[in-house]
């Protein structure tokens, strides 16, 4: 990876349970005023929170530019909903949608649906990953120029250029096209956290992002190189999977870090990629690791958003967009433009057959 | 001395994807743009509406197994749009069609909650199922419910609903739940507190008898077919006789007609724009779909603008899917064919003739007298008006109507409170702990 590759950077709003509306906005555009990629929001039926989705579809009219990216669990769901929610999540925010696809591995999540027992994670991992597979095509299933409103032969669309995808899979089958005409990304970008073995294959299959948690720049730089050769040998370009490297941080009170040492390493937790420290260390880091080739970018959970955000966005982003290694505006409009993925192409228009 | 007419409830629909929406006209917009869901809803609560509605439709209709592509296509996924709507509104209420049968209630609660709460307390939940494997062909699930258990499953979907929104505490903590039903085995904790309303609203739309019985027990408000005063009246005291059963007051369900309106500036400009969109609505290809539709036999080799088919009818033949079917094919044929010996009416002028006839038509101060009396008269609460243009056909009605109304104090000038149920005068739910 060249040292000057452009860097990305994302950040997790969510935090201690909140219910009211105002709350994710605030983050969202305290975020969006760092021209961040992406926001993340997590999300799962195991503890206590609200729809993700459904609070950054309230989030989007009141940002402009910044990716919005809700945790989408695809264990207890139907696939054809949640491919439903992601598109729509893309329409109300003119292109700017993703989803982390998550899994529920738990009992206690398999009895809150009471449909089917708990599974191995290996399991539902693949279930993930056709998920993935299936919101794609469902994606794909109206070509862009299906709505033609031609007056004079009274079709308001060329049914030619919507498709049956007649997916048929190991866990189920879906018959589409989609409800939803194809959204303005073409395909919201998909995120996948691939810190866990059975998730990786997912991610280097259908991930248009995927996280890594890594504790030096030469363990992140391996994960990135392992996702991007098993990408290549499913048939894709790896140009076109971003690499995040996942970190936990705590920006405590400090401008800078407490801790000595900072020049000899950062300051990581050995069990994990957790960052404690000030904000000027952080853009260090993220500047040390960026030039020796790391990762293509940072995705960072603040332990406290409203506090560490803030931090984030006025001290380390600030300082990397001093430096010129951090957009200071949104040249895009569109999540996919903020990552320099293209709009994909459409699988079903190349074909030339008939649905 | 004259009594101030009851005061009536107004819900918008938002355009749907049959004829009568109109995409044809040069005013037409995107039936998806966020933009058009915008201006409709900020439109609705100019006019201090009660309600923003959503419909629903978890397949694309086909017919000869093919996409239909004669009328709008494309729709969002109603609650997302809703939260979204959340943000450039304030008072107006949200109402998303949801299906009952191909959803589980612990998500689907969770995400009306997720919505009551981004919203301060205007979520409604209009409960549908599912007739035919069609539509199942898109869900793990597969295949369908006869009509007994679809109800049956409805019924126990919105009660295990309405456990999760009273789980937890008034402290804020999430109690555990427990529902062993015939449908539904489910257990645990729910994710989001008691939203600002308690329950969503819950509307149920469909006039069969196991719909009226189900809105009896179960609905806040009932989304039903429109038709004349006599039978609004007889439909209305039917459903609202149901609900002592259940130990409900007849003001706890409100019962509120989907309409469509034009609105002119004197009565014969507006039947003379009626005429007209009715002409658009029914466009010479729309006019063989909806015979053979009746037909349910492939009459591509007639003409529109001749006479009606001599064979009969397939009574047997679906050749349309994912849409509602009203009446006896051979009934409904009949009937067509008198009205098109009496009239000497082509296909297309009979089909214009008999389909798409709209609920009110006149200039301002005839809609609004007309509307008035349908509430007086006990036919209807109110009224979920369902324009035939998106984005801009509500404009006229709210610019034109709303204020004779509110003039003759047959509807708000302002709203009073904040949450949906406040605007429908319905109760908070009583929290079951």
């Amino acid at each position: 990876m060249p040292p000057t590759a452009p860097l990305h950077l994302a950040a997790e709003i969510g935090g201690p349970p909140r219910y009211d509306p105002g709350h994710h906005t605030g983050l969202a555009r305290l975020a969006e005023r760092g021209a961040l990629d992406f926001v993340t929001l997590g999300d799962s039926f195991a503890r206590p929170g609200p729809d993700a989705l459904a609070v950054l579809a309230r989030v989007a009219p009141a940002t402009r530019r910044i990716g919005l990216v809700p945790t989408v669990t695809t264990t207890h769901t139907e696939p054809f909903h949640v491919s439903s929610a992601v598109a729509t999540l893309d329409w109300v925010s003119r292109g700017r949608a993703g989803w982390q696809a998550d899994v529920s591995a738990t009992e206690a999540e398999a009895r809150l649906f009471g449909r089917r027992p708990a599974a191995p994670a290996e399991e539902l991992w693949r279930e993930a990953g056709e998920c993935a597979d299936t919101g794609a095509r469902l994606w794909d299933s109206w070509e862009d120029g299906a709505e033609i409103r031609d007056v004079a032969t009274g079709r308001f669309i060329d049914r030619d250029k919507v498709h049956h995808i007649d997916f048929a899979g190991e866990f189920f089958s879906v018959r589409g096209p989609a409800i939803v005409p194809r959204p303005p990304q073409g395909r919201p970008v998909t995120v996948v956290d691939a810190t866990g073995g059975p998730a990786r294959g997912t991610a280097a299959r259908h991930a248009d992002v995927a996280l890594v948690r890594a504790t030096t720049p030469e363990r992140a730089a391996e994960a990135r190189a392992e996702l991007r050769r098993r990408a290549a040998a499913y048939g894709r370009d790896p140009g076109t999977l971003r690499v995040l490297v996942a970190l936990t941080v705590d920006l405590g009170d400090a401008e800078s870090a407490p801790e000595p040492g900072l020049a000899s390493g950062p300051p990581l937790a050995a069990g994990g990629s957790y960052y404690r420290g000030g904000p000027v260390d952080l853009a260090e880091l993220i500047t040390r690791w960026h030039r020796a080739g790391a990762a293509d970018g940072f995705h960072l959970t603040p332990i406290t958003p409203g506090r560490d955000l803030e931090r984030i966005v006025n001290g380390t982003v600030a300082l990397l967009q001093h430096r010129g290694l951090f957009r200071t505006f949104y040249p895009g409009g569109t999540l996919r433009e903020h990552l320099g993925l293209a709009r994909p192409a459409n699988r079903y228009a190349t074909r030339g057959d008939r649905a | 001395m004259t009594t101030a007419p009851p005061q009536m409830h107004l819900a918008a629909h938002f355009p749907g994807v049959n004829n009568t929406t109109v995409w044809s006209d040069p005013r037409a917009g995107s039936q998806i743009d966020f933009a058009s869901f915008e201006h409709l809803a900020r439109t609705a609560e100019r006019g201090t509406f009660d309600f923003f509605f959503l419909a629903e439709g978890l397949r694309l209709r086909e017919h000869k197994g093919r996409v239909h592509d004669l009328d709008v296509v494309g729709r969002p996924d109603s609650l997302t749009v809703l939260c979204a709507l959340a943000a450039v509104t304030d008072r107006i209420g949200l109402a998303a069609t949801l299906n009952a049968t191909f959803n589980e209630p612990y998500e689907l609660a969770r995400r009306l909650a997720t919505l009551d709460h981004l919203s301060e307390g205007r979520a409604a939940w209009n409960v549908v199922t599912s007739p035919d494997a069609f539509t199942g062909e898109n869900f793990r699930r597969g295949g369908y419910l006869d009509p007994a258990d679809r109800y049956g499953r409805a019924a126990e979907f919105v009660a295990t609903a309405r456990e999760l929104w009273d789980s937890w505490t008034p402290e804020g903590t999430p109690r555990p739940f427990r529902h062993h039903g015939r449908h539904f085995a489910v257990e645990g904790e729910f994710t989001v507190p008691r939203s600002p309303q308690g329950h969503p609203v819950v509307i149920q739309a469909g006039d069969s008898p196991e719909g009226r019985e189900f809105a009896a027990s179960a609905a806040d408000v009932v989304f039903t077919r429109h038709g004349t005063l006599e039978e609004g009246r007889a439909f209305y005291a039917d459903v609202k006789a149901r609900l002592a059963k259940y130990g409900r007051a007849p003001d706890e369900l409100k019962i509120m007609p989907g309409v469509t309106f034009v609105v002119g500036d004197s009565d014969a400009d507006a039947q003379e724009e009626a005429a007209e969109i009715r002409r658009l609505q029914v466009s010479p290809q729309n006019a063989m779909l909806a015979l053979e539709q009746v037909w349910g036999r492939d009459l591509s080799s007639y003409d529109p603008d001749g006479p009606l088919p001599d064979i009969e009818p397939d009574p047997a033949a679906a050749l349309a899917r994912g849409r509602v079917r009203h009446g006896d094919p051979l009934v409904v044929a009949a009937r067509w064919r008198a009205l098109a010996e009496e009239k000497g009416l082509s296909i297309r002028q009979t089909v214009i003739e008999t389909t798409s006839r709209q609920s009110f038509v006149g200039s301002p101060r005839t809609v609004a007298e007309q509307l008035i009396r349908f509430v007086a008269a006990g036919a209807a609460d109110g009224f979920i008006l369902v324009p035939h243009l998106t984005p801009g056909g509500l404009d006229g009605f709210v610019d034109r109507v709303v204020p004779l109304l509110r003039e003759r104090g047959a509807f708000r000038t302002a709203y009073t409170g904040s949450t949906l149920r406040s605007h429908l005068r319905l109760a908070e739910p009583v929290w079951k702990g």
